[in-house]
């Protein structure tokens, strides 16, 4: 039998389907593969193998009894850690949740249990998905499996490596400024943030409301798709939550022609601060996307460059708040200030989240309740959403020119662990082309176009599409997947 | 607005967001922050140049009137309910002793 | 916290020699929804606690709120019958706070878009129209309901630890907040208690919510300062917390004018402040200071979708509004026929929707007026429990007075009825039963008394031979006496002429 492990979910889902394979195998062998490299990647803070191998045995079951099942029924799948589960832990990469286990689930995990998903365990990732690195997990940072003294990207960073490391051919992240397509261009593997309100969030703990999104990550663009559609569609428990048919994702997916397509170059997502290697390969993608037979057009987004100056407003003040449900009361760490033997629920709140948040958590929620404090509200959040406003009108105006839009998803490779610990700033620029689109609520997807020629690692382009028009980025991204193939990594490189 | 952040400004925003900051956080932060904010608050000046007629966006997708029928669902049993819950009594979720009046 | 030196309370005429009142009311009414205002759980009174619980009123991370669309509904109509303006897009926002009944730590609220805006409402004082004007009415949500354990009985003060309930917690609240109320210093604190009692009465008609302030659904704040009588200078405010009653919310007004003169007459500076309301003797107390440092970080609520009422929607349902209440008041008075002293009287001790439900269930309007008025009212003011929140009915007290109609009691028994049904023994029938009440119409029992009654008072007896039947009420006196009130007097004066004839 060849390794399960490598195969993508669609060619997993036919044997399934054709009975070659069963679920219950297909679990197992992932199950031995985490056991196998995940000391060193760390992907995982919690596995889930009897959960994962009872589902597996369901489908199995159901199958043999000549069940009509859902494409991806019996095709394990990783959970970021910021998704509730019920049954498993649900962290947030936080001490503060330690050991939290929801009474309820995620819709999107309703959604993938509805579909016959074994889930294999909840991945790694930056406290409450704050962070471009996976550093800032409490439970110690996952690791690049092209090397697995770099950073795999964050805040996803945990699904990146456990699918690029064939741990799991899928697997959920969220991404509020990236943290699905950065990590996904780190680790040389196919991430997409959905248009905001095409996937549920309920469920899903909270960083900034107005920007997070659930979406897939996986090997191939055709896999992405096929989990697209599992999670997507209204959820009358999300007001957020569009109510409209989910675009054709997969249909899109199986396409990928790019001739006619017009696609759009992002004149300011390039020069100072962008890898040589990683320009290298993008001017090649856009290239070869050419000579397939698309249009391309430079455009231009100027308020695009002002979009991590007002994420970084908009997103603080919204963690601020969210965060604040986190007081030792209901739920969670409680921890008593040192010295006091009679502590009011004060100075227990205020002890529990000194204790309980990281650095960058503080940070930001210390940010945000400055940018939303009387006196500043209009200066600075009132500005950052007007920003926002102009960034959407940015989109609006290179969309009557062009399909999609594309750019490098990151303008570096994955970096050493470490290597930009001291400055937040530094760290805060990496997202440069992610943000706008989540500022926006437009969608995104990164798809691998090869390994840098100066440092080795995986290079990801991102194509990013109106909203609603998320089979778009499928069809382009299926297109150049053929044009430029996916790195394919042969042996966690420690 | 470039807004120098002193220490006591700190201590003030870890107090409103409900942290005991550490001296060393204090000195920490109160050295990165005014590098974060001089980088935010270009927002002002570009907000500035764009003219006045730039609407803020606080919802990236424009709908209205999301709501929900008056009718009973199922929560949480109350055994759910306290399940996460660091201490309980009768019933109820048990917590230090509350210094501060009601808002 | 509080003043440096305790001031003596002025007498509130004699305050009102020297200086001006301005109120401001904010009323919070707990909607009648049958759910939560972001999610379904149940919202009956009493339940066990955390039994009315979902991960949104609990705050658990993930949870999402979603708008019950009757929440919105019931405050358009609120804000329909409150004449106001109703927005035509508006957000929620949050209000960011730290406090543990709070499971959020932010209450999602109404900012600076409130759904209504800009109305009015006209309350009758003695006669007198007053207007008020309400600035806003918006959406909010509840608190959960802590118990304080250890130290003085559930206080806060002193306690070990807290127990938390959020069966409470996410309940639909709407506030509404009225402008400046400037009225003669004498009527402020009638105003301030008749514009909570109509506000009370509009919820009902409006069947939005069951406005009980004994229970909390309908809870009231006190904003008042002082200026000096001419100035156009406003004083510093003090915010007398959820007064529980009418009648408190009248005693609350007088304290604090009292207690600002005091502060002022001394030279002092009233201290910005929340004031807790005390029933027991009508005091108010330090709360807690109001300072510069209190900064609620609003910013709008990105996990709703604005609330954007379409006109067709707010025509409708103000095709649903009951008769505005200086309408209704008219219109009753003439059908009651009530005297212009009858109605003021009425309206004042806050009786005009208990006497609406008597009548309706079968009473005569003046019966009704005759007990609300009198007997009831008697008890309101001994016990200082709200007419409305004494323990009986308005079906209750027709009831009563259909005994009456038929006979079975009279006016002294009813009396008796009265406490019986107040002190829980059950229905008038019940009570009636239970304490042996009805009146003796039975011509046996009757016809002994009488006998013995002549027998014990001869002089008396010859009297009414004599035909001087006046001396009748002697002999039915003793009657009564012998049958403890229970007689049928009629029929007691018939069989003793009829005796003596």
């Amino acid at each position: 039998m060849s390794d399960l492990t490598r195969l993508h979910a669609s060619d997993l889902a036919a044997q399934l389907a054709d009975g070659s394979v069963t679920s219950v195998e297909a679990t197992q062998a992932q199950i031995d593969r985490i056991a196998a490299v995940d000391g060193d990647l760390n992907a995982f803070l919690h596995v889930d193998a009897e959960g994962a191998l009872a589902t597996a045995a369901d489908v199995d079951a159901r199958r043999a009894a000549g069940e009509s099942l859902p494409t991806l029924a019996g095709v394990p799948i990783a959970v970021k850690d910021l998704i509730n589960t019920v049954g498993q832990p649900t962290t947030a990469g936080s001490k503060i949740l330690e050991g939290w286990v929801p009474p309820y689930d995620a819709t999107v995990v309703t959604r993938l249990r509805a579909a016959g998903l074994p889930i294999l365990g909840k991945t790694n990732l930056d406290e409450f998905a704050m962070g471009s690195s996976n550093e800032h997990s409490a439970y110690g940072p996952a690791r690049n499996p092209w090397d697995t003294g770099r950073i795999p990207g964050g805040s996803s960073g945990g699904s990146a490596a456990a699918v690029a490391a064939f741990e799991a051919p899928l697997a959920l992240g969220t991404d509020t400024g990236g943290s699905i397509r950065q990590p996904g261009a780190m680790t040389g593997i196919v991430g997409v943030k959905p248009t905001y309100g095409g996937v549920s969030r309920y469920g899903v703990i909270a960083m900034a409301s107005s920007l997070d999104q659930v979406g897939p990550m996986a090997r191939s663009v055709l896999d992405a798709a096929l989990l697209h559609e599992v999670i997507a569609g209204h959820d009358p428990r999300d007001s957020t939550s569009i109510d409209a048919p989910v675009p054709s994702v997969v249909e899109a997916a199986r396409r990928g022609d790019v001739a006619g397509l017009r696609i759009g170059v992002v004149r300011e997502f390039a020069g100072e601060g962008f890898q040589p290697g990683v320009q290298r390969r993008f001017d090649e993608a856009v290239a070869k996307l050419a000579d397939a037979g698309a249009e391309i057009v430079e455009v231009s987004c100027p308020s695009f460059t002002h979009g991590i100056a007002a994420y970084y407003l908009v997103m603080p003040s919204e963690v601020s708040s969210n965060l604040a449900r986190f007081d030792a009361m209901r739920y969670g760490l409680r921890v008593s200030p040192d010295g006091n033997p009679s502590p009011s629920a004060e100075q227990v709140m205020a002890a529990t989240r000194d204790a309980g948040f990281g650095d960058e958590v503080k940070r930001r929620i210390i940010l945000g309740t400055y940018a939303l404090s009387s006196g500043y509200y209009d200066a600075y959040y009132g500005s950052a959403q007007k920003v926002r406003t102009l960034i959407a009108q940015d989109f609006t105006a290179a969309f009557e020119q062009v399909d999609v839009l594309f750019s490098p998803t990151a303008p570096t490779t994955a970096w050493r662990l470490g290597e930009k610990s001291d400055d937040p700033l530094a760290m805060y620029l990496e997202d440069v082309c992610t943000i706008p689109a989540n500022l926006a609520g437009v969608p995104g997807i990164n798809v691998p176009i090869g390994l840098a020629d100066d440092s080795g690692l995986p290079v990801g382009g991102q194509f990013l599409a109106p909203a609603q028009a998320d089979e778009r980025l499928y069809n382009a991204g299926a297109a150049l997947e053929r044009l430029v193939p996916a790195p394919v990594l042969e042996e966690v490189v420690r | 607005m470039s807004s120098p952040l002193s220490r006591e400004d700190v201590a003030h925003l870890a107090s409103l967001a409900r942290i005991s900051l550490s001296e060393d956080e204090l000195d920490r932060l109160g050295a990165e922050l005014p590098a974060i904010l001089d980088h935010v608050a270009a927002v002002q000046g570009v907000v500035e140049s764009a003219g006045a007629d730039v609407a803020p966006m606080s919802h990236p997708v424009p709908i209205t009137n999301v709501f929900r029928a008056d009718e009973p669902s199922p929560g949480l049993s109350r055994d759910e309910a306290l399940s996460g819950a660091p201490a309980s009594e009768e019933d109820r979720f048990l917590v230090p002793k509350i210094l501060g009046e009601e808002a | 916290m509080s003043t440096p030196t305790k001031t003596p309370l002025v007498p509130f005429d004699d305050a009102l020699t020297r200086y001006e009142p301005v109120m401001g009311l904010e009323v919070h009414v707990e909607l009648g929804t049958r759910t939560k205002m972001f999610c379904g759980c149940a919202t009956e009174f009493g339940a066990e606690p955390n039994t009315q619980v979902c991960p949104v009123c609990l705050g658990l991370p993930g949870a999402l709120p979603v708008v019950n669309a009757k929440a919105v509904e019931s405050a358009i109509r609120i804000g329909l019958a409150l004449n106001c303006e109703i927005a035509e897009w508006c957000r929620f926002a949050r209000k960011n706070y730290f406090y543990p009944d709070q499971p959020k730590n932010f209450q999602t609220s109404q900012y600076d878009e409130p759904i209504a805006f800009d109305g009015y409402t006209d309350v009758e004082v003695d006669g007198e129209v007053y207007r008020i004007e309400i600035e806003r009415a918006h959406m909010e949500e509840d608190t959960g309901k802590s118990l304080h354990v250890g130290g003085a009985t559930g206080r806060i003060h002193g306690a070990d630890h807290s127990l938390l309930d959020y069966n409470r917690a996410g309940i639909p609240l709407i506030e509404i907040v009225t402008r400046t109320i400037e009225v003669p210093g004498d009527k402020a604190p009638a105003v301030a208690r008749a514009y909570v009692n109509q506000l009370r009465d509009l919820m009902l008609a409006l069947g939005v919510s069951d406005a009980r302030m004994d229970q909390g659904s309908l809870r009231a704040d006190v904003n008042l300062s002082l200026k000096p009588t001419g100035s156009s200078t406003l004083g510093t405010r003090s915010e007398t917390k959820n007064v529980n009653s009418f009648r408190s919310v009248e005693r609350a007004v007088r304290y604090e004018v009292g207690r600002h003169a005091g502060i002022l007459d001394a030279g002092q500076k009233v201290v910005q402040e929340t004031r807790h309301f005390h029933e027991s003797d009508g005091s108010t107390s330090s709360g807690r200071e109001k300072s510069d440092a209190e900064d609620y970080r609003y910013f709008p609520e990105p996990d709703l979708a604005p609330v954007a009422p379409s006109r067709a929607w707010v025509d409708e349902l103000r095709g649903t509004l009951p008769e505005p209440p200086s309408e209704r008041r008219k219109r009753l008075q003439a059908e009651w026929e009530f005297s212009d002293l009858d109605m003021r009287d009425t309206i004042g001790a806050g009786a005009l929707e208990l006497i609406v439900a008597t009548v309706e269930a079968g009473a005569a309007p003046q019966a009704a007026r005759k007990w609300w008025l009198g007997e009831l009212a008697r008890r309101s003011n001994d016990t200082g429990v709200d007419l409305a929140a004494l323990p009986i009915t308005p079906a209750q007290v027709a009831g009563i007075q259909a005994l009456i109609d038929a006979g079975k009691i009279n006016d002294k028994l009813a009396r008796d009825v009265f406490d019986g049904v107040l002190a829980g023994e059950g229905t008038p029938e019940e009570v009636v039963a239970s304490r042996g009440l009805e009146v003796v119409s039975d011509d046996g029992a009757l016809g002994e008394a009488v006998d013995r009654a002549i027998e014990a008072n001869p002089d008396v007896a010859d009297k009414i031979r004599d035909g001087k039947l006046q001396a009748a009420g002697a002999l039915i006196g003793a009657v009564m006496k012998e049958m403890r009130g229970q007689a049928d007097a009629g029929r007691v004066r018939e069989l003793i002429l009829e005796k003596l004839s």
